[in-house]
């Protein structure tokens, strides 16, 4: 698009060179959590590695403790998904198209949870569930991070509403589809990608969240919260490294899966940060 | 258009489900009604009502003697946030952000320069997905990443030897309120480790605010006769901070609320978070934390307030 205007200087070499640089540092810790997971050494801090095994990984994933936080953030991510999914469309749905009173209110409401620290989240969140004597566990751990998922969701919902032109859905209403009909066939599909994408976010999200989750697990132990427990205890570290290295993992490749979704249009997905 | 309507709502398998899709299409408002309803139920009850409930808390009263919490009410909690020791943690906090988000923006500013003047097509989403995907990845475990690169005898420590800089980091580490007794319980450390975690969310902002302006300015300067530097600190700079401002809300909030990075990384002494945390957990005095939760909420509020006018929010 802007090619044809004269960029009138080529980048410099410093620009370039600051550039390139940058994106190493964002890259080369995620590299060492990489290599580490398979350096043979069991205290794992010496660099650089000695050899390569695949070892670690068949220890790690014969543990119980490994296993079980798995998949508690797995259920977790899925129910917190589900609950934003469902919320952050209806919010989208109601806010896209509508002026009405408290409109920038609900919106201001619905950021608040990522723009506030998550201390403050999660500390209010176990204030209420102590007054009103809720044990914490699963449950209140997905209620908390539903809360915070249901911005990602809504700006990806919203940012498609907004590039879906209304008069698609006069037309098909013109046409004779009936209300049902045109949810099905004319909106659905339209949205179907952004949820998917607002969904997978929210997921990630969800799956590596630690401050909020600190304060409504109670004994409950997410995988985050297994690892934080194992940096304190050295003796464990290709086991850490190799759960880092998954964690990462499931993290990053939402992220692609999203762009991909989502590319070609003013959308960005998850623009909202974490 | 009723009689096709009518037609259609008969069939049988949908019936109930086409009647109420179409009774919402004409009546706009009982719609919009139902749509906000479960949103609202739960962001109004569950959400903010737990940040009153918080609050309220903050004017509970702790025995010291007892360690029990009883409903009356005092103002203790918040005069005690002026004490000198609380007063420190809130200033090493405060300082930690401001520190952070400006070597942020001084380090996203060339990435986003170059993202949005100098690259097109697949360049630029590569530049794109490149600063999202560190941004994405799990928090945590980036965070375990520099205990292992700051580690003694890890990564940093190695590139450092080979370079043959151990004595510059020695004389870096030996200064006052930088440095601390080895590179993962310095302040240095700790300040690394919050650019790196929060960078991406700086130069994202700062990209999309270059994009936006318009080549036909830079023209203008040019025809006008200003040489490269000068359209940059007078026309790009200026232009730019709506998105600088933007991105250091993120750094600046983030950083006022960490408590795990602080714990992992750098000399002993309270970050906000911390104490919020260990208030609540290990001295099981809530109110107090309660109230110690209202230091970010109430800078934050002042930070925004700032930053409104330098144009962050039409960046964000």
């Amino acid at each position: 698009m802007r090619s044809n205007t004269p960029s009138s200087e080529r980048a410099s070499w410093g620009l370039k060179l600051a550039a390139w640089a940058g994106l190493l540092f964002l890259h080369f810790p995620i590299l060492i959590i990489f290599i580490y997971a398979f350096n043979t050494e069991d205290a794992a801090f010496s660099f650089p590695p000695q050899g390569f095994t695949l070892h670690w990984f068949s220890v790690a994933f014969a543990r119980v403790d490994v296993l079980e936080a798995i998949k508690l953030s797995l259920q977790i991510a899925c129910l917190a998904t589900l609950i934003a999914l469902v919320l952050g469309t209806l919010a989208a749905a109601a806010l896209y198209r509508r002026d009405f009173f408290g409109k920038e209110g609900i919106s201001l409401l619905l950021i608040l949870p990522i723009a506030l620290p998550g201390i403050v989240t999660g500390l209010a969140l176990l204030a209420a569930f102590k007054t009103l004597d809720i044990e914490p566990g699963i449950f209140t751990i997905v209620v908390g991070h539903a809360t915070f998922c249901v911005v990602i969701v809504y700006n990806n919902v919203i940012a498609r509403f907004r590039r879906t032109s209304y008069s698609l859905i006069e037309a098909s209403m013109d046409l004779g589809a009936d209300g049902w009909q045109t949810f099905r066939y004319i909106i659905l599909p339209n949205l179907g990608s952004a949820l998917l994408a607002g969904g997978m976010l929210a997921f990630a999200l969800s799956f590596d969240e630690i401050i909020v989750t600190t304060f409504t697990a109670g004994h409950e132990r997410t995988l985050p919260l297994w690892l934080l427990n194992q940096l304190s205890r050295p003796r464990d570290v290709p086991v850490t490294n190799v759960v880092a290295m998954s964690v990462m993992l499931v993290t990053m490749i939402p992220i692609l899966g999203a762009y991909y979704l989502t590319k070609g249009g003013e959308s960005v997905a998850g623009s909202g940060g974490k | 258009m009723e009689a096709s309507l009518k037609s259609r709502t008969r069939q049988p398998a949908h019936g109930p489900l086409h009647r109420l899709a179409n009774l919402l299409y004409r009546k706009p408002n009982l719609y919009l009604a139902l749509l906000l309803v479960p949103p609202l139920l739960w962001f109004g009850a569950i959400y903010f009502g737990s940040l009153l409930t918080l609050l309220w808390q903050g004017l509970y009263t702790f025995d010291d003697y007892s360690m029990m919490v009883t409903p009356e009410l005092t103002l203790d909690n918040l005069i005690a946030l002026f004490r000198p020791a609380n007063y420190d943690i809130i200033l090493r906090t405060l300082s930690m952000a401001i520190a952070v988000s400006l070597a942020s923006a001084l380090l996203a500013f060339p990435i986003a320069y170059y993202m949005a003047r100098h690259t097109t097509g697949k360049t630029k989403a590569f530049f794109y997905i490149a600063v999202m995907m560190p941004m994405w990845a799990s928090y945590i475990v980036k965070a375990y990443a520099w205990t292992l690169l700051l580690a003694k005898g890890g990564v940093a420590q190695w590139f450092v030897d080979q370079l043959g800089l151990a004595p510059t980091l020695q004389l870096i580490l030996s200064i006052p309120g930088v440095g601390g007794s080895t590179l993962s319980t310095s302040h240095l450390g700790r300040f690394l480790v919050f650019v790196y975690i929060w960078l991406p969310f700086m130069i994202l902002p700062i990209q999309a605010a270059l994009e936006r302006l318009p080549p036909s300015l830079l023209q203008a300067s040019a025809d006008l006769g200003a040489r490269p530097w000068q359209t940059f600190v007078q026309v790009i700079l200026p232009l730019s901070i709506p998105g600088i401002a933007a991105g250091s809300i993120f750094t600046f909030s983030l950083t006022l609320g960490d408590f795990i990075v602080p714990q992992l990384v750098g000399p002993p002494g309270f970050f906000i978070g911390s104490m919020v945390y260990v208030q609540q957990g290990a001295v099981g005095n809530m109110p107090m934390a309660a109230a110690f939760t209202l230091v970010p909420i109430v800078l934050i509020a002042i930070y925004l307030s700032i930053v409104k006018r330098l144009g962050a929010f039409d960046a964000l």
